[in-house]
């Protein structure tokens, strides 16, 4: 007997039926007011437009600042205890101390150990010191910084107001954004290719830039230049940092476009202080080691305010209020990878995938049906029924369809097929053996099953190894090959079955039309 | 309904071992010259692999390409190439892949080339891969392709007798660096989707063996006393139509792919519609012309793992 119990029927159609459901909203017009568990596919950057950035943070510059200040640390206490040193160098791996004497080697050992938490430190070469941090504090210090600098990201992302933009982080050091209908990522690469590192310093009207060129200036003063490589000399620390800043505008002052900013309460004291004392100097306003202006302290600024002048446009002043707004970065970033589809190529991929798809479906079907007839018919049936589902799996699991995931399904509906020929072909087989019309019928899809497990099987590792590796677009290529395989193996058995069964019970064929 | 194509699945009898001689050699030959020419010619990569910058502009007019080549090199670019594509030559791809430049210098070379051609240019598409990214995606193309093809040895090896097995990767081997080698031949553009595509050959390529040898399975146990050969050639035959159906409706998805699915997924396409072709042949002309080596009916009595509980 060939029969398929109520409780199967009720299931397979159950099936069917949930992914109508969730295939519906990808044809529904306004897709906005859909709730969030009922939505269509996502389309790729590639489909939709938009731009694809892999940043990189550079841990090593911040490791060679912070060694640079245990340098600065190191030789304070050195100095303090008077221990007497051969050399001390630093690199973003540790700072190194040459110390002959064997019982000050043991002394500042122990007092570089205070430095900082999580510092280690080894001897090395004899009488070297090599002053780190530990494995577990350097993994906490980097993933610190990445986390700032995501942070800081999506501040700066934020501000222009790009929709539902992707920001987060892959592997150790790298920061993974995606911006959806952005047509010019140059902007945003510039704004995330500046730090942002504001400080404020004292210039020294005594010291004459030439000597200040030849070395020739105080311990406590260094050498920085303006935007036209003017030289200043000033302060080594900054006497107010841009960490105690709390907003930036861009305003207009005499014509002339500024950024106006605002310190918390602790940066006002500080700002008030130093201006206070220093009237008649100049304050050099520093961003990423480039002296930006520095105007003359006319008098003591009280509020917690002021304005930056300089050569600003009223673009650049509105990037600028924009960087300072949104924090500085803890370390540089660098551009890995980008990818940019513009949504002119994004619409034509679409478009020239629907059109594929719609081709490679015709021409198998009306392939099916020139084979196999009725049972073509059946097929028919089924490879619908596969796409529709296919769909829905997609939809539901908020998978993001990539123009190769076009190419994937278009594959499917040409591979799935292959269960029904598997299963047909069993079933005229068994005619030819002379078997009665319900067991051949039956033994098609007995037969075929493991077959059918077997070979699909093996095109779904290929697609688990793809998912696996791949990124960005391969991946919606396997995710969909995958998916495919999976509906069609459902559709091409337990529906064409079901079919074939309503079909067997309702007309009583004497022989299979195969 | 008119079953135009119901010629396919009339039964047939063709003598398929009987030519294997023949196609033993023309398997080898191309093995060699495809060997040949990925040692020698190598692989067109793409800037996935290469590192590089590629940048697709569309222009309302015709673009001259020999004009754009010279504004273009008077920039101080190395290794720029441009070439049309697109039926009505509004459209050009333009490639730098210089191995020195760092990711700075890319980037630069994409401000230039936009600051040359100012505004009235369309950019459809800018690709930037640094030189440390594409060898990063270069090895995990590599680890991708040698698990891949493990993964399904291992499914095979685990569902049949060793001959099978070591049949079916022949076979799954022959077709990667026979397509490969015709990528390399014709200096297609080696991409992250091309490794995406020979994948999916791989699994077509096995999917076609492995129903092959199901079969013959099932006919060593029915016919315990034909002969061997006999015994292989009507095993295809039994399913020669199944072949050509499924191959040819595979091959129809992705003619349509081929034809109209647009530039980006061209060289995907035609691996794949390459791969539909030679897998078929494979499997009946490598896979299993390679078991008539073997005495199969002696394996035959071993213990066979089947999960599935193929009967």
């Amino acid at each position: 007997m060939y029969k398929l119990s109520k409780s199967r029927v009720i299931t397979i159609l159950a099936i069917c039926l949930a992914g109508i459901f969730f295939a519906v909203p990808n044809i529904v017009p306004n897709k906005d007011a859909l709730p969030s568990w009922w939505q269509p596919i996502n389309l790729g950057l590639d489909l939709q437009g938009g731009s694809n950035l892999l940043l990189e943070v550079k841990l090593d510059d911040v490791l060679k600042e912070r060694m640079s200040s245990i340098e600065d640390s190191a030789r304070q206490i050195l100095r303090e205890n008077r221990i007497r040193y051969k050399s001390l160098t630093s690199s973003e791996n540790g700072v190194k101390v040459l110390i002959e004497n064997a019982s000050s080697r043991a002394k500042a050992s122990n007092l570089f150990r205070k430095i900082d938490e999580g510092i280690v430190v080894e001897e090395v070469d004899g009488d070297g010191l090599l002053i780190k941090y530990s494995d577990v504090a350097l993994n906490q210090l980097k993933a610190k910084v990445v986390d700032q600098s995501i942070e800081i990201v999506r501040r700066r992302i934020d501000e222009l107001g790009t929709k539902e933009p992707l920001i987060q982080s892959q592997g150790e050091n790298r920061i993974v954004v995606q911006l959806p209908g952005l047509q010019n990522p140059e902007y945003v690469k510039t704004l995330l290719g500046k730090t942002a590192k504001m400080s404020f310093h004292l210039v020294d009207s005594n010291a004459r830039a030439a000597d200040a060129k030849r070395g020739k200036m105080g311990a406590k003063y260094k050498l920085a230049y303006g935007e036209m490589g003017e030289p200043y000399v000033i302060t080594r620390k900054p006497v107010v940092g841009g960490e105690n800043l709390v907003d930036a505008q861009p305003a207009f002052q005499e014509g002339q476009a500024v950024v106006s900013f605002r310190f918390n309460s602790l940066g006002g004291k500080k700002f008030g202080e130093v201006t206070k004392n220093n009237i008649g100097e100049r304050l050099a306003i520093v961003l990423d080691g480039e002296v930006i202006s520095a105007p003359v302290i006319q008098s003591a600024i009280m509020g917690g305010s002021g304005v930056i002048t300089g050569n600003f446009t009223v673009e650049s002043a509105n990037d600028l209020a924009l960087l300072l707004r949104s924090g500085a970065l803890p370390a540089p970033l660098e551009v890995l990878e980008e990818r940019t589809v513009g949504a002119g190529l994004g619409a034509d991929s679409i478009k020239a995938g629907v059109i594929a798809s719609c081709i490679g479906l015709i021409a198998v079907v009306a392939f099916m049906l020139a084979a196999y007839g009725l049972f073509g018919v059946f097929t028919t049936v089924a490879v619908f029924m596969n796409l529709i589902l296919m769909l829905g799996v997609l939809s539901l699991m908020g998978t993001t369809l990539t123009l190769p995931g076009i190419a994937g399904i278009i594959l499917t509906i040409g591979m799935a097929v292959d269960a029904n020929v598997l299963i047909f072909e069993r079933m005229r087989e068994e005619v030819k053996n002379g078997r009665s019309t319900r067991d051949a019928a039956a033994a098609g899809f007995t037969e075929a099953w493991a077959t059918i497990v077997d070979s699909n099987l093996t095109t779904l590792v290929a697609a688990f190894v793809l998912f696996y590796f791949g990124t960005g677009p391969v991946r919606g290529f396997a995710v969909t090959l995958a998916v495919g395989i999976a509906t069609s193996m459902f559709t091409s058995v337990t529906v064409t079955r079901l079919i074939i069964t309503a079909w067997l019970n309702k007309y009583k064929p004497t022989r299979l039309p195969i | 309904m008119i079953k135009a194509f119901s010629w396919i699945t009339k039964d047939t009898n063709i003598d398929f071992m009987k030519s294997k001689n023949i196609t033993y050699f023309m398997s080898v030959l191309l093995l060699g010259l495809s060997i040949a020419s990925i040692v020698f010619k190598g692989f067109n990569f793409g800037i996935d692999f290469s590192g590089g910058i590629l940048m697709e502009i569309k222009s309302p007019q015709v673009i001259n390409v020999d004009e754009m080549r010279d504004t273009l090199s008077k920039l101080d670019i190395d290794e720029l190439n441009l070439q049309s594509m697109g039926e009505d030559g509004t459209e050009i791809v333009i490639r730098a892949q210089a191995k020195n430049l760092d990711e700075k210098a890319q980037m630069n070379i994409i401000n230039q080339i936009k600051d040359t051609l100012g505004n009235s240019y369309e950019y459809r598409r800018i690709d930037l891969v640094g030189p440390q990214v594409g060898e990063e995606l270069k090895t995990n193309g590599i680890i991708a392709s040698v698990i891949a093809i493990l993964a399904i040895t291992a499914y095979v090896w685990f569902r049949f007798e060793w001959q099978f097995a070591i049949g079916a990767i022949i076979g799954l081997i022959h077709d990667v660096v026979i397509t490969a080698g015709l990528l390399s031949f014709f200096g297609l553009d080696f991409s992250l989707t091309t490794i995406a595509a020979i994948l999916t050959l791989a699994g077509y390529s096995v999917n076609d063996t492995v129903v092959t040898y199901d079969r013959i399975r099932e006919n060593l146990r029915k016919y315990k006393k034909m002969n061997q050969t006999d015994l292989l050639n009507k095993s295809i035959n039994d399913i020669l139509s199944r072949t050509f159906l499924t191959g040819l409706t595979t091959l129809f998805a992705a003619l349509a792919l081929l034809i109209w699915g647009g530039d980006t997924l061209r060289s995907f396409a035609f691996t794949i519609f390459w791969g539909v072709i030679i897998g078929t042949y494979s499997s009946i002309y490598v896979s299993t012309t390679f078991l008539s080596l073997f005495d199969l009916r002696a394996s035959q009595n071993e213990e066979v793992i089947n999960p599935f509980g193929n009967a």
